[in-house]
Formats: structure tokens, C-alpha cells, sequence
């Protein structure tokens, strides 16, 4: 099948490359772009590990074609650093809050939860756990996931942190 | 698991999507949100040698007000029903049902149409449009014609759509003032299709019911509308023994599939369970 030529803008780089048009997002990030960050979990669309922001909107890369992402601006875990090289609040919010174990959900969970609070600032607990409940997590019990994701908000909020979990 | 090669077409209007879905015969298909057929193409149960993206034809985005109804666009998604103003005041079922479907990554990729269009029995939407007595905007090759959600399923993935037709929009008519409503939903957990559900809109007058519309989801090969059950309801003050009678009604109507989510016995008493749970619901949701 002929190839097509899409053009997306990755964590802020604009990239023009041919896809098949059965190449899914999450193929086509991970083996096409290196971009290893996302992850196949499921492969059924439940599961989340493989969640990306694309144009405003947390989707599960699994379940689109990169055809269709075709002129999107892309954000995976690999961007979500500061510029200058510091932590981005949520992650440094997994790290103190022991918001991962084996950290498989880790990158589908930050750019969910990234997503979430740009929608909602100052979300309330229920909030967050509706939030990301097309994240699964087979670790943390998500305890410390909301823990982290709160901290996160706090600070991009200007109020200190609660402390680090035990 | 990688899909099945095809060809990507991406047109730009209606008439461009409904000529290539002409053109291209059987081996074509419109893709939506594509969160049932992606799915579904993944496991090889479909291989459209065509997909027909209807992602880029801006008119079949948005909800408006047209007279006395509301016209969604196939291709406006559960995210945008559920963030819109104009229906959260005028039809808020909708609102209350999209919370239901799926995660927040799937509603903010799947949509109206394809919920409504793709004949999964599964789906919450279809139940919710027949009990509000919806129109379906369908465009063919022969122009457009409009099926009452009512009359439009068929069977488990076969509705009244022709080979090379695509719904375009979905009309509702606005539910009245004062009306009450509710969506209950049985499910395992997040992101599951009903064991049972059950959509009311009702409205009362002098503490007796008006009116009363109900709608089955995930019960039987199709969504179910219970119009007996409503008839039953209507004039009684929503009286524990009417409301018996009405459910035994809905019930009779059911003929759910033994599954992972239960046996047929359990969902059909689960669909009962959810009318009455969401006719108390839309009751103390109502002006009297």
C-alpha cells in the first residue's frame, strides 16, 4: 500500500515522515521516532499506558492511525521536562509522592494528569480519580498517583507541597 | 496487533465522503471517531481495503439550535456534548449519559455519529436517542433522508443505513420544561458496556406523569425503546405498584445474551433495577 506523508509537530518539533496508512500513532512514535516513552499496555484501548496529548486532547495512540494525526501537535512523556532541563511539576510529583512502582503507567498517567489540570487547575480528589480513570495502574493501588497529581497541582498553583510520602 | 492494509482518503465535505464511499464499493468505510472500528480492525474482524475519514468535513461538527430542536453533528464528540452549555440546559440527559461512556481518552475521540450509527448494542447512545424520539440525518448518493432513531436498528451491527450512506446529524427534539430525566448504568467498571441501562425522560403534572419515554441499552441485539412500560407510568403518580407493573413491562421486553457481564436472567432483572432506580431519579429531577 502506497505510503502517505504526514507532517506533526513532536514535543515541539515539527517532523515530516511516510507512514503506511495502517501505522498506528504509538508505532509510529515508538519505532518510526524513537519515541519509546509511550507504552503498549493493553493494545485494546483500556489500559492508557500509551496515552499522548494530542492538539488539547489526552487520546490513546494505540487507537489512531498516525494518518490521522496528520498536521497535530504531538506531546509525549519525553517532553514534558522543562526547558531548562528541571522537572516538570507532575513528574517531580510521581518522584515525591512514590506516585510509580514498576512506572509501566508512569508516561500515560503524567500526560493525562497534564492534561487534567489544564482543564482544571485545582481539581478535587474525586476529580482527579475520574479524571484518570482510563489510566490503569496494577501497582500503586492509585493512592499515591492522586497524591502526586495533587502536589503537582499545588505547585504549578504556587502553594508549597505537602510533604514527600513516607 | 497491526490492521489490514488500506488506501486513506480524507475529503473535505459530505459530498466528497459520500461520492468515495459510492466509488469505492463494499470494501469502504467511513471511519469517525474510529474507536469501535479501530478496535475491531486490529483484530481482523474488519479489513476495509478504504478508509474514508470523515475527521476534515467541517460540517458535521457542533450542536445547534434549529427551531425546536437540536442538531448534532455526527462528528461532534462525547467530549464536546459533555462541555456544551446549549444542551446541558436544554437536553441534559446527554450530558449525563457521555459521562458514562467509555474514559476521558475515548470521549474525546468518540463521537455522536459513530455511537449512534455503528449499531453496537453495547453503545448508551442509541437507547438515549430513542427514548428522546431522535432523528437521524442520513446522506446517500440519492441526497438526504431522516430516520427516527426508532425505526433505525435492526439487529446487533444492522441498522436501516444503506451501503453508502453516512449519518450526518442527529436531530433531537428539545425536552420540555420542567421535564425529569435520567441515565442509570450497571457496568463492572470504567470503560465497560452496560450488564443493563436504563434512559427516562418523564414530565409531571399535578403530581400524576404527563409524559413518559423510556429506553433500554445493551438488553437485547438492538437498543430497546419500552413505550408499553411509558404508556403504563402515564397518569399514575409513579405509585410503587404502577411502577411494578411499568417494569415488568421493560423487563418482558428484554432478551439479553448470557456474558462475561451475567447471566440473561440477572440483566434483565438489572435493567428493571435501573428503570426504577432512574425513574425515582427523573421523578425528584421534575417540575410538578
Amino acid at each position: 500500500m502506497a505510503k502517505s506523508q504526514i507532517s506533526i509537530t513532536v514535543n515541539g518539533k515539527k517532523v515530516e515522515e511516510l507512514v503506511e496508512p495502517r501505522t498506528l500513532l504509538i508505532h509510529f512514535l515508538r519505532e518510526q521516532l524513537n519515541l519509546t516513552g509511550p507504552h503498549i499496555g493493553c493494545d485494546t484501548s483500556h489500559c492508557g499506558a500509551c496515552t499522548v496529548d494530542l492538539d488539547g486532547k489526552s487520546v490513546k495512540s494505540c487507537t489512531m492511525f498516525a494518518v490521522q494525526a496528520n498536521g497535530a501537535d504531538i506531546r509525549t512523556i519525553e517532553g514534558m521536562a522543562n526547558a531548562d532541563g528541571t522537572l516538570h511539576a507532575l513528574q517531580e510529583g510521581f518522584r515525591e509522592m512514590h506516585g510509580l512502582q514498576c512506572g509501566f503507567c508512569t508516561p500515560g498517567m503524567i500526560l493525562r494528569a497534564y492534561r487534567l489540570l489544564q482543564e482544571n487547575s485545582n481539581p478535587t480528589e474525586e476529580e482527579i480519580r475520574f479524571g484518570i480513570s482510563g489510566n490503569l495502574c496494577r501497582c500503586t493501588g492509585y493512592q499515591n498517583i492522586v497524591k502526586a497529581i495533587q502536589y503537582a497541582a499545588a505547585k504549578l498553583g504556587g502553594v508549597p507541597p505537602q510533604e514527600a510520602a513516607e | 496487533m497491526i490492521p489490514g492494509p488500506f488506501a486513506y482518503h480524507r475529503p473535505t465535505s459530505v459530498k466528497e465522503a459520500v461520492d468515495l464511499l459510492g466509488s469505492l464499493g463494499d470494501d469502504a468505510r467511513a471511519i469517525a471517531g474510529g474507536h469501535s472500528l479501530i478496535p475491531m480492525m486490529k483484530l481482523r474482524l474488519a479489513s476495509p481495503t478504504h478508509l474514508i475519514d470523515l475527521a476534515a468535513v467541517a460540517d458535521l461538527k457542533g450542536v445547534r439550535e434549529d427551531g425546536r430542536d437540536i442538531v448534532v453533528g455526527a462528528m461532534t464528540t462525547q467530549h464536546e456534548l459533555i462541555n456544551s452549555e446549549l444542551l446541558a440546559k436544554k437536553i441534559p440527559i446527554l450530558r449525563e449519559t457521555s459521562l458514562l461512556i467509555a474514559d476521558p481518552q475515548v470521549r474525546y475521540i468518540g463521537t455522536v455519529g459513530g455511537n449512534v450509527a455503528n449499531g453496537d448494542p453495547g453503545n448508551d447512545m442509541p437507547a438515549v436517542m430513542m427514548c428522546l424520539n431522535a432523528i437521524y440525518h442520513a446522506v446517500g448518493k440519492s441526497g438526504e433522508r431522516r430516520i427516527a432513531a426508532r425505526e433505525f436498528y435492526q439487529g446487533a451491527y444492522f441498522t436501516s443505513l444503506e451501503p453508502g450512506e453516512i449519518v450526518t446529524a442527529v436531530r433531537i427534539p428539545v425536552s420540555a420544561a420542567g421535564h425529569g430525566y435520567a441515565y442509570e448504568k450497571l457496568k463492572r467498571k470504567i470503560g465497560d458496556y452496560a450488564t443493563a441501562a436504563a434512559a427516562v425522560v418523564l414530565t409531571m403534572q399535578g403530581g400524576k406523569v404527563a409524559s413518559c419515554s423510556i429506553g433500554l441499552t445493551n438488553v437485547a441485539e438492538t437498543p430497546l425503546w419500552a413505550e408499553e412500560a411509558g404508556t403504563i407510568l402515564t397518569g399514575s403518580t409513579l405509585d410503587a405498584a404502577t411502577v411494578k407493573k411499568a417494569v415488568a413491562a421493560a423487563e418482558a421486553i428484554t432478551s439479553p445474551a448470557t456474558d462475561g457481564r451475567g447471566p440473561a436472567a440477572y440483566r434483565t432483572k438489572m435493567a428493571g433495577v435501573m428503570l426504577t432506580r432512574a425513574l425515582a431519579s427523573a421523578k425528584s429531577r421534575a417540575g410538578t
